[in-house]
């Protein structure tokens, strides 16, 4: 089965959920659909979400809630 | 009673560290800078005498944490904290902890920061003060029948508003008393459902307006204004573009309107740098008290510029006990100055932040030109913090002189590696509403609906 890596669009910091005290949007072993959000980033005081790009199944998150990520960085791993 | 200061540590990061580690310097204080994980290259901690890491890029775990603060206050030996503005600069709760360690707050007291921040208080210090606030309700109203001898009173067109509300949801403008009757149960379910809270408030509606400010300081005793500042020309509430004077007002409101700045200022017997906020309405030539802002403020150096002082360096000797070292007589104005906000953002992608490697720089020069900023070639600008990257402030003579001036200033200024904002103050320059001071606070967002793919590089 092909795997895709979920790239971060942006620098800045990763949520992986709406607001602290809510669920994660998508956990390891979620299946997506393209356009979902798996998470937002935080550049500059400014929330962008985070879409899939393809249809699959989440393997791995490779960024945690808060992590600093560089644009470009991995953020997960599907596999369609 | 004066307190000897030796040391100042900046709580702080970017341009306004930077500012501060200059006003400093002027005071012969060594400078300690606070720095997140992500600014230990910043041009602050390049500049200042000692730097301090106070923790993880994260604000929320560095610049915004009293505790990591305070304690790295008090070990590296600093005898001063000033807090800049935005991050703990409106918490009295660090400024309690900053006095409670036994080092000087650079601001006004805790007990002037908590009164101002609460919207309630600060309100009703300014109706103590006779400072003009927009006629209203001053509070819920219950009933119908309370709510129509309310608009009875302010007259036509009102704004019913919730009172948990916030972001403009639940708001609602109503021009006749028809309207009003019913706007006002639709308002109340609405407001119920979005908030759990039914209960509204009545405000005279005020179509089009300024934002003017005056700027204040105060010694515990004796309070000084610097005549004003107009900020109408804002995105998001942000403010882009500020001026000194407000070009607008005739000369009899701006006596009135600095004299109520000051009535508050001393009512509450303030200490430090202030700013009173205002909405002007050009039509009635009536102004409105907004808030009071606690701290020194971005836009500061248009007021420099115009009246000759550093409040900076001022704001540190009054907080170290000093008198006032100006009386109101020896504060004029001079010319006129306008300063562009100039922030890594695509205008032309909705203000898309741009952090990043900042690969060249070329800094505009000459008379009447300062350029306030954390900027240096090679640097790298984080993410994790807002977008200004510097302040571009220019004085002339007059405001026409001073407009040509920026879009001169502007046309040398030169930020390679990242998109930037200058653009935007290019067009802005060069449009006639702007040249004719003819904007509300509401024209930037009419206008970059028409302009913002003009605004690139």
């Amino acid at each position: 089965m092909a795997t895709k890596d979920l790239l971060s669009p942006l620098p800045g910091t990763f949520y992986r959920k709406p607001s602290p005290d809510a669920p994660a949007y998508k956990n390891e072993g979620d299946t997506v659909k393209k356009g979902d959000i798996i998470g937002l980033i935080e550049v500059m005081k400014s929330f962008h979400e985070v879409h899939a790009d393809a249809d699959g199944t989440i393997t791995a998150f490779h960024a945690d809630n808060e992590d600093a990520v560089m644009a470009g960085q991995p953020l997960a791993t599907l596999s369609i | 009673m004066t307190r000897q200061v030796k040391t100042l540590f900046i709580a702080n990061r970017g341009e306004i560290a930077v500012r501060i580690i200059r006003a400093a310097r002027e005071l012969g204080l060594k400078t300690i800078q606070a720095h997140s994980l992500a600014d230990a290259d910043s041009l602050a901690v390049r500049l200042a005498d000692e730097a301090v890491n106070i923790g993880p890029p994260s604000a929320a775990k560095s610049y915004l944490n009293v505790e990591a603060v305070v304690a790295a206050a008090v070990a590296s030996g600093a005898d001063a904290v000033h807090p800049g503005y935005g991050f703990l600069a409106e918490n009295a709760r660090f400024a309690e902890a900053v006095e409670a360690a036994g080092l000087v707050f650079v601001g006004p007291t805790p007990q002037q920061i908590r009164m101002m921040g609460d919207k309630v208080s600060a309100l009703e210090a300014a109706i103590r003060a006779g400072v003009p606030t927009v006629p209203g309700s001053k509070g819920r109203v219950e009933t119908p029948e309370a709510a129509g001898v309310v608009v009875d009173r302010i007259g036509f067109p009102v704004m019913i508003k919730a009172s948990a509300g916030g972001g403009g949801r639940g708001i609602r403008v109503a021009t006749s008393r028809d309207e009003f009757d019913r706007l006002m149960p639709q308002a109340s379910a609405e407001a119920l459902a979005a908030f759990g809270d039914g209960g509204l408030y009545i405000e005279k509606f005020i179509a089009s307006s300024r934002h003017v400010e005056v700027q204040v300081l105060g010694d515990g005793h004796d309070v000084v204004h610097f005549y004003e500042r107009e900020c109408s020309l804002q995105r998001r509430r942000q403010k882009v573009w500020e001026e000194a004077p407000a070009a607008m007002l005739p000369a009899d409101v701006r006596a009135k309107l600095c004299q109520s700045a000051v009535d508050l200022a001393k009512a509450v017997q303030y200490r430090g740098a202030g700013t009173i906020e205002y909405l002007y309405d050009d039509t009635t030539r009536d102004f409105y008290f907004l808030e009071m802002n606690t701290r020194i403020q971005v836009e500061h150096p248009v007021t420099e510029m115009i009246t000759g002082f550093d409040l900076v360096r001022e704001m540190i000797r009054v907080s170290m006990g000093e008198k006032l070292r100006m009386k109101q007589s020896d504060i004029t104005i001079r010319g006129h100055a306008i300063e562009c906000r100039i922030n890594a953002e695509d205008p032309t992608q909705n203000f898309m932040p741009a952090p990043g490697l900042i690969e060249s720089l070329v800094v505009p020069g000459g008379a009447g030109v300062r350029f306030d900023s954390l900027l240096y070639q090679g640097y790298t600008v984080p993410p994790f913090y807002d977008s200004l990257l510097g302040k571009l402030i220019v004085w002339d003579e007059d405001r026409a002189s001073a407009m040509t001036r920026m879009a001169r200033a502007l046309g040398e200024l030169k930020i390679g590696g990242v998109k930037t904002t200058r653009g935007l103050h290019r067009a802005l320059a060069s449009d006639p509403d702007v040249q004719a001071a003819r904007f509300d606070t509401q024209f930037l967002e009419r206008w970059l609906e028409k302009h913002s793919e003009h605004c690139g590089e």
